[in-house]
C-alpha cells in the first residue's frame, strides 16, 4: 500500500493545538455563558481569555504558514465531486463503495472538506475572533463605538459562532473516523502519512487491518 | 586581603552591635512619645476652669477663643436639619417623614436629643443664637457627655425627675471635666448619634452601628481599630465644620482621580475613588477595573451589612402597635435571641444581621414623598424616598441599598402621609395613650396640615445607601455572585451580565443546542449504520 506524506509538522502541530484550544474554549465559554458550572466562573473566564490569546497567536502563525507555503490553495472550493462525496457518505460508505476522492499531496482535502474548512476559516473563525475581541475590549470601545448594540449583541454573535463551532467540532470528530479504518485519518493527522489504496477505482474491497 | 574566618565573624558581630546601639539611641524617649499633637492643653485654659451650669455656658467659653466656630456650624445640615434638594424640595430631618419613627415635627424635645444644639423644643427654636450650638457632643473625649431623651438636646446639670412625677431621676452631669478634655471628633462622637439613627443601635442604616466604635479588620478594613484605624472624619474630611458626604447629597458616580496632597481638592472626599482612583485593582485583576463604570465599589466590597453583631431593622409595622398584654400593661415580645420584635409603643419589627443588600441603579438623585404629596394605598408600596437611575442614563452605577419596608399611619381621605405625635407628656402623644386619631390630629395640627380625622395604614419603602462596613479584599464578592442566574444582580435590569440566564436569547440557545444535538445524533446514527453493515458483512 502506498503512503503519502500530506500533513507537515507545523500543520499537525497547528491542528492539534487548535483542537485542544477550541475544546478548552468551548468548555470554558459555555460556563461563562452560564450553561453549567465546572471550573468556577472566575477560572473559566480567565482560562477562556488566556486560551483565546493563544489561539489568536496560533492563527497568526497558521495564516502566515498557509500563505508562505501556498497551502491556502487547499481550501479553494470546488463543485467537482461534491455530489459524489455526499452520495458516498449517505449511501456508498454503507456498501463499501470506493471512496470517490483520492488524496494527493496537492489536494489533500475532499471537496466537502474544502467547503467545510473554508466555511470555518472565512465565516466561523472571523465571527468568533471579531466578536471575542469586542467582548474582551468592550470597556475600551463600549462608551463610543458600541453604545448602541451593547454587550448583549456582541455576546449574542459570539455565542452563535460558538454553537456553530461546537456543531462543526462534533461533525468533524465523527467524520475523522470515516477513513479506510476508523483511526486512519487520526493516525495521518498524528504521523503526517496517509495510506493510499493503490487503485481505488478498480479495487472494491478495502483493507480492514 | 584575606581575612581568617573567625576574624570576619568578629567584625560582623561588632558592626551589628554598633548598629543596635545606634538604633536604640534613635528610638523616641518616653517624653517625646507623649507629644501632644494639639498645641493646646484645654485643661490649662482659665475660661474652662469653672463649674458650668448649662451647655450654652460651655459654648460661650469655647467661642471666646474659637470665634468663628458657631457661625460655621450654623451653616451646616447638622445644625439646620434641612437640605434643599436639587429638585427644589425641602428635605432634611426637620422636613421629611420616614418610615421609622416618622417625623421630628411635634416630637422635637425627643428627636432633638441628637441635634447639635441646646433647646430645640418646638418650631420656635432660635437658629441664630450662637450659644445654642453644642460643641461638646462632637468634641467630648471622656465618653461621659450625655443628652438625655426628652430634654430638647439640653444637658442636665441638676438631678431632675423625668418624666415629672415618675420618680425616675436623671443624674446631673459635671461639665467642667468634659470641657477641659475636648479634642478632635472621634468615631465615638459621630457614633453617639449616627450609630443610633432610627431610635436604637443599628436600627436605621444597617451599615452604621456601635460595632464600628472599635471594629476589627473583617468588619471594616479602614476603621479597623488595630490597623488603619480611620476616624469618620478621615473620609468625611471636614474643614470649617462643613462635613462632606451626606446621603442627602450623594455622589453616586465619581469619575475623578485620587486626591493628591497639596493639590486643590474639589469634589466629594468621601467617595472610594477620592483615595483609590479609577483603576484600583492590580494588573492581575485588571478585568475588575472594567467593572467600575457600571458597578459602585461598595457593591462588591460590602458583601453584607449589619456584620458587627448588631441587628438592624428591616421592617416596621406600626399598624399593630398598641396591644396590651394579659396583665393590662403594654405588650413587649422578644425573639429567641432576646431582641425586641414587638412593643405596644411601636408595633412589630423585623430584625436581621449579615444582611445581603438589594441592588439598584443610582445616579445620585433621590426623590421623596413628603407631607401633602398625594399617596394611594395599592399593591405598590409608597416610596418614602427612591434612588433614581438606570442603565442607560450614563450617570448611574449599581449600588447596594438597604430597602426598609414599613407600614405606617396615613390620612386615607386626604391621601397624605401623617405627622405623628409620638412622644410627650400629654394626652395626645401615642406613646402615652395609644390612640392613633389623637396622635395624628396633634401631629398634623403642629405643622398646620389638614387632617380628615381618619387614620389608616399604608405600606412604605425607603432606601438607604450601603457604604460603610467595607470588608477586606478577600471577602469581596466573587465573580459568580453576580455572573450567574439568581445571582445578586438578578433583578438589576438594562445590562447584559455574562452568565446570567435571564440575559440569554432563549431562541439562540435553543437553536444552538439543537444544532449540536443534531450533529451528535447524526454522527451516532451514521456510525451505528456503519457498524451494523460491517458486522453483517463479516
Amino acid at each position: 500500500m502506498a503512503r503519502v506524506y500530506i500533513f507537515k509538522r507545523f500543520e499537525r502541530f497547528w491542528h492539534w493545538a487548535q483542537a485542544a484550544l477550541v475544546v478548552a474554549l468551548l468548555l470554558t465559554g459555555f460556563e461563562v455563558h452560564g450553561s453549567y458550572r465546572l471550573l468556577g466562573w472566575e477560572r473559566a473566564a480567565s482560562l477562556h481569555t488566556s486560551a483565546a490569546w493563544l489561539l489568536i497567536g496560533l492563527w497568526l502563525f497558521a495564516i502566515f504558514w498557509h500563505f508562505t507555503t501556498g497551502e491556502w490553495k487547499q481550501y479553494i472550493p470546488t463543485t467537482e465531486k461534491v455530489f459524489a462525496m455526499l452520495k458516498y457518505y449517505l449511501v456508498g460508505i454503507f456498501s463499501d463503495a470506493p471512496h470517490p476522492f483520492r488524496v494527493t499531496r496537492l489536494s489533500k482535502h475532499n471537496p466537502l472538506q474544502r467547503l467545510a474548512y473554508l466555511l470555518v476559516k472565512v465565516c466561523i473563525n472571523p465571527l468568533i475572533w471579531v466578536s471575542g475581541l469586542l467582548y474582551l475590549y468592550y470597556n475600551e470601545l463600549g462608551a463610543t463605538v458600541f453604545a448602541g448594540p451593547g454587550l448583549g449583541a456582541i455576546a449574542l454573535v459570539h455565542t452563535a459562532a460558538a454553537f456553530l463551532m461546537l456543531a462543526f467540532l462534533i461533525a468533524h470528530a465523527y467524520l475523522a473516523t470515516t477513513g479506510h479504518t476508523p483511526l486512519a485519518h487520526v493516525k495521518a493527522m498524528i504521523t503526517g502519512w496517509e495510506d493510499l489504496d493503490d487503485e481505488p477505482a478498480h479495487e472494491p474491497t478495502r483493507s480492514h487491518t | 586581603m584575606q581575612m581568617p574566618m573567625h576574624a570576619a565573624f568578629r567584625t560582623i558581630a561588632v558592626m551589628a552591635a554598633m548598629l543596635m546601639a545606634a538604633a536604640a539611641h534613635g528610638a523616641p524617649d518616653a517624653a517625646s512619645a507623649q507629644l501632644l499633637k494639639s498645641t493646646s492643653d484645654h485643661s490649662k485654659f482659665k475660661v474652662l476652669q469653672q463649674d458650668f451650669q448649662s451647655g450654652p455656658e460651655v459654648t460661650k467659653a469655647c467661642l471666646s477663643c474659637h470665634t468663628e466656630a458657631a457661625r460655621q456650624l450654623q451653616l451646616t445640615q447638622h445644625w439646620k436639619w434641612e437640605f434643599l434638594n436639587p429638585d427644589g424640595r425641602r428635605l432634611g430631618k426637620k422636613n421629611v417623614i420616614n418610615n421609622f419613627c416618622t417625623s421630628v415635627a411635634s416630637n422635637y424635645a425627643y428627636c432633638t436629643t441628637c441635634h447639635i444644639g441646646y433647646g430645640w423644643k418646638d418650631d420656635q427654636f432660635d437658629f441664630t443664637a450662637q450659644e445654642n450650638v453644642d460643641c461638646l457632643i462632637c468634641h467630648d473625649t471622656t465618653g461621659n457627655y450625655r443628652k438625655p431623651s426628652g430634654f430638647a438636646g439640653n444637658v442636665v446639670t441638676r438631678d431632675t425627675e423625668f418624666p415629672p412625677g415618675s420618680g425616675k431621676v436623671v443624674k446631673a452631669l459635671k461639665l467642667r471635666p468634659i470641657a477641659q478634655e475636648v479634642a478632635k471628633t472621634s468615631r465615638d462622637n459621630c457614633g453617639a448619634c449616627h450609630f443610633f439613627g432610627g431610635g436604637g443601635d443599628g436600627v436605621k442604616h444597617g451599615d452604621l452601628d456601635s460595632s464600628l466604635a472599635s471594629p476589627d479588620k473583617a468588619l471594616d478594613v479602614h476603621m479597623d481599630a488595630t490597623g488603619n484605624n480611620f476616624a469618620c472624619a478621615t473620609c468625611h474630611m471636614t474643614e470649617g465644620h462643613q462635613v462632606p458626604g451626606s446621603r442627602y447629597a450623594p455622589t453616586a458616580v465619581d469619575k475623578g482621580g485620587a486626591h493628591l496632597r497639596g493639590k486643590e481638592r474639589t469634589g466629594n472626599p468621601t467617595t472610594c475613588q477620592s483615595c483609590h482612583g479609577q483603576a484600583p485593582h492590580k494588573a492581575n485583576l485588571a478585568k475588575l477595573n472594567d467593572h467600575t463604570d457600571k458597578v459602585a465599589c461598595q457593591t462588591c466590597h460590602i458583601p453584607a451589612y449589619a456584620r458587627g453583631g448588631i441587628a438592624t431593622k428591616m421592617a416596621w409595622d406600626w399598624s399593630t402597635a398598641g396591644r396590651m398584654g394579659p396583665d393590662g400593661k403594654p405588650l413587649v415580645k422578644t425573639d429567641a435571641k432576646g431582641r425586641v420584635i414587638y412593643t405596644a409603643a411601636k408595633g412589630h419589627f423585623v430584625l436581621a444581621e449579615n444582611v445581603v443588600p438589594e441592588y439598584a441603579w443610582f445616579n445620585g438623585k433621590v426623590t421623596y414623598t413628603l407631607l401633602g404629596d398625594r399617596i394611594e394605598k395599592s399593591d405598590q408600596p409608597t416610596r418614602i424616598n427612591h434612588f433614581e437611575g438606570s442603565a442607560s442614563d450614563g450617570k448611574s452605577t449599581i449600588w447596594p441599598v438597604k430597602v426598609f419596608r414599613g407600614k405606617q399611619a396615613y390620612d386615607p381621605v386626604n391621601q397624605t402621609l401623617a405627622v405623628l405625635h409620638m412622644a410627650g407628656n400629654d394626652d395626645t402623644a401615642f406613646w402615652t395613650n395609644f390612640n392613633w386619631e389623637k396622635a395624628v390630629a396633634a401631629g398634623m395640627a403642629s405643622v398646620g396640615a389638614p387632617f380628615s380625622g381618619q387614620v389608616d395604614f399604608v405600606s412604605t419603602e425607603s432606601m438607604w445607601p450601603i457604604t460603610h462596613m467595607v470588608a477586606p479584599a478577600q471577602s469581596a464578592l466573587k465573580c459568580r455572585d453576580c455572573h450567574a442566574s439568581d445571582g445578586r444582580l438578578e433583578k438589576v435590569s438594562g445590562i447584559y451580565i455574562p452568565g446570567r440566564g435571564s440575559d440569554h436569547a432563549t431562541w439562540l440557545d435553543g437553536i444552538g443546542w439543537a444544532l449540536a444535538a443534531l450533529a451528535l445524533f447524526g454522527a451516532l446514527a451514521h456510525g451505528s449504520g456503519r457498524i451494523f453493515v460491517s458486522r453483517r458483512r463479516t
